[in-house]
C-alpha cells in the first residue's frame, strides 16, 4: 500500500481556559489517500474544524496540539518550526473556509491576491503568475477570467467568490485540500456546483480532500470515505456507502436516521435525544452514553477504542465480542 | 464620482454660509463698530457719515450679503488695531501656522502608526506597555503644560533648542518657510511635538485597536492559510485595512490641529494665525476674529471634502457605492 497523503495518529488538541484545560480533540486518527475525499461529519463543536485547523497548523492560542502526530506524505508536520510550516501552508496544503464573503481581503483585486499567493510559493515572474492566475480562474469556472482578474471581491457573487477562494487554495498544486464547511454559507443551487467543482479538482489533480461539513447530503455525494466525529473523537469511519447505508455506531445511526427521504413515507424523522456534552463536562466512559439507547454498564465506565468491522472502524462496546455476552 | 464631489462641494458651501452668519453676527453683538473706530470727540454728524460710508445703515440682510460676497473674495475688512487689511495679516501668518500644523501632523501620523502597529503585534512586550503609558500621558496632560515643561527642560536647563519664535525664515514668493534654515528647523521641533502629541496618542490607540480587530478577521486567517509571510500579512493586508479609519481621524484631526495651534503658538510665541487671534481677542479686534473663524471653517470643510475623496481611493468598495448612488 502506498503512503497516505495525510496521516493523523492519536491527535490531541487542548485549550487552556480559566477553568482548566479543555480537550477539544481526544485521540483522533485517520488517513487520506491520494485523490481520495474524506468527509468529516458531526454536530457543531464535535471538533471537525479544529481537526482541520490543526492539520494546517493554524490552531490559535490558547489552543495547542497536546499529543499525537500528523504526517503529510510521511513528513511529520505537527511540530515544525513556524517558518517551515508557513511554507507548507498554501503550497502543499490548501484550505477553503466557510464564508467566501469574508475570506478575501476587500481592498485588493482578486488577481493580486492570487498572484501574491502564487509568487509566495512558486518562483514565477509577475507576468507568468498572472497568466497562471487567469488559467486558474478559468479552471474554477469564472467566466471571462482575463477581465474578472482585475475585479475586487465585492464585485463577485457569493458562489463566484468561493470559486476564487478555491482557486487560491489550489494555486500552488497542493497535495491536500482542507475544505471547512465550503458550502454552508452558499445558496443551495450554488452548493451543488461548488461540491462538484471540488470533487472534479480533486480527481483531475489527484489531490486528497478533507471535507468538513455537517451536511450528510454533501458527504454522500462527494466523499469516498466518511468519519463521524462526536465530542472530539471519531465514532465511526469507513467507506461512504457502508457508513450511510449500514451505520454501526448508535450515534451514526441516529445521524443517518435524521436525513429526510423523498420516498414519501410519512415516518417522523428520528431525533437523537439530548445534546452534545460541553468540553468541560464530557461524561465518563463513552462520551455518547447518556444519549445512547443501547448503552449498558460498560459504556458508563470504560472508553471504547476503535474496532475493525470489515472496511469500517467503530468505537463502540456493542461490537466488542467481550462485552456482547454481558450485554445480552 | 464627479457628481459625488460636486454634491459634497455644495454641502460644503452651505456650511460656509452658516459659519458666515455666525461671523457676521459677531460684529453686531460686539457693540457699535463706529464707536471703536473714532475718537471720543467725534460729532454725531461725522459718526453718521462714517456709518453711511461703511454701509452700516443698510438693512441687515444687505449688509450680510455684502459681507459674504467680500468674504468669498477673501476680503475681511480692516483690522481695528493694526489698521491693515485682515487678509494681509492672515496671509502673512498663515505659512507659519500651516507649516507647524503639517509638521505636527506628519510627526503624529508617523510615530502614531509605528507605535500603534508595534503595540498591536507585540502586545505583551515591555515597549508596548511603555507606549501605552506614554499615550495615557499624551491624552491626559494639557498641551500648554507639556510645552512649558519642554521649554524648561530643553531650552532653559539644557539650552539645546530655542524657547520661542520661528528662527530664520526664507521667503519663497509670499510664502515664508522655516524648513530651509537650521535655526528654523530647531525652532520647529518643540512646537510640533507639543501640538502633535495629542493626535499621536489618538492615532496610536486607534491603529492598535483597529489592527487587533483586523488581525481577527477571516481574510487574515485565510491569508495565513495561504502561507503568506508574516510580513506580507501584517503590513500588506492588515495595515492597509487599518488605515481607512486612520485616514478619517487624521484628516479630521488636522482641522483641530490648526485650531489647537492657538495654544501652542501662544506658549512658544509662534508668529502664526493662532497668536494673531489671541491678540485680536484681547483687543476686541472683531474683523480678525471673524476672518479667523471663517478661515478655520474653510480649512475644516476642505479637509472633510478631501477625506471623503481619499476614502474612495483607499477602499474600492466605496468607489462602486459612490457611482451607484447616482
Amino acid at each position: 500500500m502506498t503512503e497516505p497523503v495525510l496521516s493523523v495518529r492519536n491527535l490531541e488538541v487542548e485549550f487552556a481556559s480559566r477553568r482548566g484545560t479543555l480537550r477539544a480533540i481526544d485521540g483522533v486518527s485517520f488517513d487520506i489517500a491520494k485523490g481520495e475525499v474524506l468527509g468529516v461529519v458531526g454536530e457543531s463543536g464535535a471538533g471537525k474544524s479544529v481537526t482541520g485547523l490543526s492539520v494546517i497548523g493554524l490552531i490559535d492560542p490558547p489552543g495547542r496540539i497536546a499529543g499525537g502526530e500528523i504526517r503529510l506524505a510521511g513528513l511529520r508536520i505537527d511540530n515544525l518550526p513556524p517558518e517551515e510550516m508557513r511554507r507548507i501552508r498554501g503550497k502543499r496544503i490548501g484550505m477553503i473556509f466557510q464564508d467566501p464573503l469574508t475570506s478575501l481581503n476587500p481592498l485588493y483585486k482578486v488577481g493580486d491576491q492570487i498572484v501574491e499567493t502564487i509568487r509566495t510559493h512558486l518562483n514565477l515572474s509577475e507576468q507568468a503568475a498572472r497568466r497562471r492566475a487567469i488559467d486558474l480562474l478559468a479552471e474554477v469556472g469564472i467566466p471571462a477570467p482575463d477581465k474578472r482578474i482585475d475585479g475586487y471581491p465585492h464585485e463577485f457573487s457569493g458562489g463566484m467568490r468561493q470559486r476564487v477562494v478555491i482557486a487560491l487554495a489550489i494555486c500552488a498544486e497542493p497535495e491536500l485540500i482542507i475544505a471547512d464547511e465550503p458550502t454552508t454559507a452558499l445558496d443551495v443551487s450554488v452548493q451543488a456546483q461548488i461540491i462538484s467543482l471540488i470533487k472534479r479538482l480533486g480527481r483531475d489533480h489527484g489531490t486528497a480532500v478533507m471535507l468538513v461539513t455537517h451536511d450528510m447530503g454533501v458527504i454522500a455525494e462527494t466523499s469516498d470515505r466518511v468519519a463521524v466525529m462526536y465530542a472530539g473523537r471519531v465514532a465511526e469511519i469507513g467507506p461512504v456507502q457502508d457508513v450511510v447505508r449500514n451505520p454501526l455506531h448508535p450515534y451514526a445511526k441516529g445521524l443517518m436516521g435524521a436525513i429526510p427521504t423523498l420516498a414519501g413515507d410519512d415516518k417522523r424523522l428520528v431525533q437523537i435525544p439530548g445534546s452534545m456534552p460541553r468540553l468541560s463536562n464530557i461524561p465518563r466512559g463513552c462520551s455518547f452514553n447518556p444519549r445512547c439507547g443501547s448503552a449498558f454498564d460498560r459504556c458508563r465506565v470504560e472508553r471504547p477504542e476503535p474496532l475493525s468491522r470489515g472496511a469500517q472502524s467503530v468505537a463502540c462496546h456493542l461490537y466488542d465480542p467481550v462485552s456482547a455476552e454481558t450485554a445480552a | 464620482m464627479l457628481a459625488f464631489t460636486l454634491r459634497r462641494a455644495i454641502q460644503a458651501i452651505g456650511v460656509m454660509i452658516a459659519v458666515g452668519i455666525i461671523a457676521f453676527s459677531m460684529f453686531r453683538f460686539a457693540g457699535d463698530p463706529v464707536n471703536q473706530m473714532v475718537g471720543m470727540d467725534t460729532s454725531g454728524a461725522e459718526r453718521a457719515a462714517i456709518r453711511k460710508s461703511l454701509g452700516l445703515d443698510d438693512p441687515v440682510i444687505v449688509q450680510f450679503g455684502r459681507y459674504v460676497g467680500n468674504a468669498a473674495q477673501f476680503k475681511f475688512g480692516v483690522s481695528y488695531q493694526f489698521r491693515l487689511p485682515v487678509t494681509n495679516l492672515l496671509m502673512e501668518r498663515m505659512p507659519a501656522t500651516l507649516e507647524l500644523a503639517i509638521v505636527a501632523t506628519i510627526f503624529a501620523m508617523l510615530s502614531g502608526i509605528l507605535m500603534g502597529v508595534y503595540s498591536a503585534l507585540r502586545r505583551d512586550s515591555w515597549l508596548a506597555h511603555v507606549f501605552q503609558a506614554v499615550s495615557l500621558i499624551g491624552i491626559s496632560l494639557p498641551t500648554f503644560l507639556i510645552g512649558v515643561l519642554m521649554i524648561y527642560l530643553f531650552s532653559v536647563t539644557l539650552g539645546w533648542l530655542p524657547s520661542f519664535g520661528r528662527g530664520d525664515v526664507v521667503h519663497i514668493g509670499w510664502w515664508t518657510t522655516g524648513l530651509l534654515t537650521l535655526s528654523g528647523l530647531k525652532a520647529l521641533i518643540m512646537p510640533s511635538i507639543t501640538l502633535g502629541l495629542f493626535q499621536m496618542t489618538l492615532i496610536m490607540r486607534l491603529v492598535r485597536a483597529e489592527m487587533l480587530e483586523v488581525l481577527r478577521t477571516d481574510y487574515i486567517r485565510f491569508a495565513r492559510a495561504r502561507g503568506l509571510t508574516t510580513r506580507a500579512i501584517h503590513f500588506g493586508h492588515a495595515l492597509r485595512n487599518t488605515l481607512v479609519p486612520v485616514i478619517t481621524v487624521a484628516g479630521l484631526q488636522f482641522g483641530s490641529v490648526i485650531a489647537f495651534a492657538i495654544i501652542t503658538e501662544t506658549v512658544f510665541q509662534w508668529p502664526g494665525m493662532g497668536l494673531l487671534f489671541v491678540q485680536a481677542v484681547q483687543n476686541v479686534d472683531i474683523p480678525i476674529m471673524a476672518a479667523y473663524l471663517m478661515m478655520v471653517s474653510l480649512i475644516f470643510v476642505t479637509i472633510n471634502l478631501v477625506v471623503d475623496i481619499l476614502y474612495t481611493i483607499v477602499d474600492p468598495r466605496l468607489r462602486s457605492t459612490v457611482s451607484r448612488a447616482h
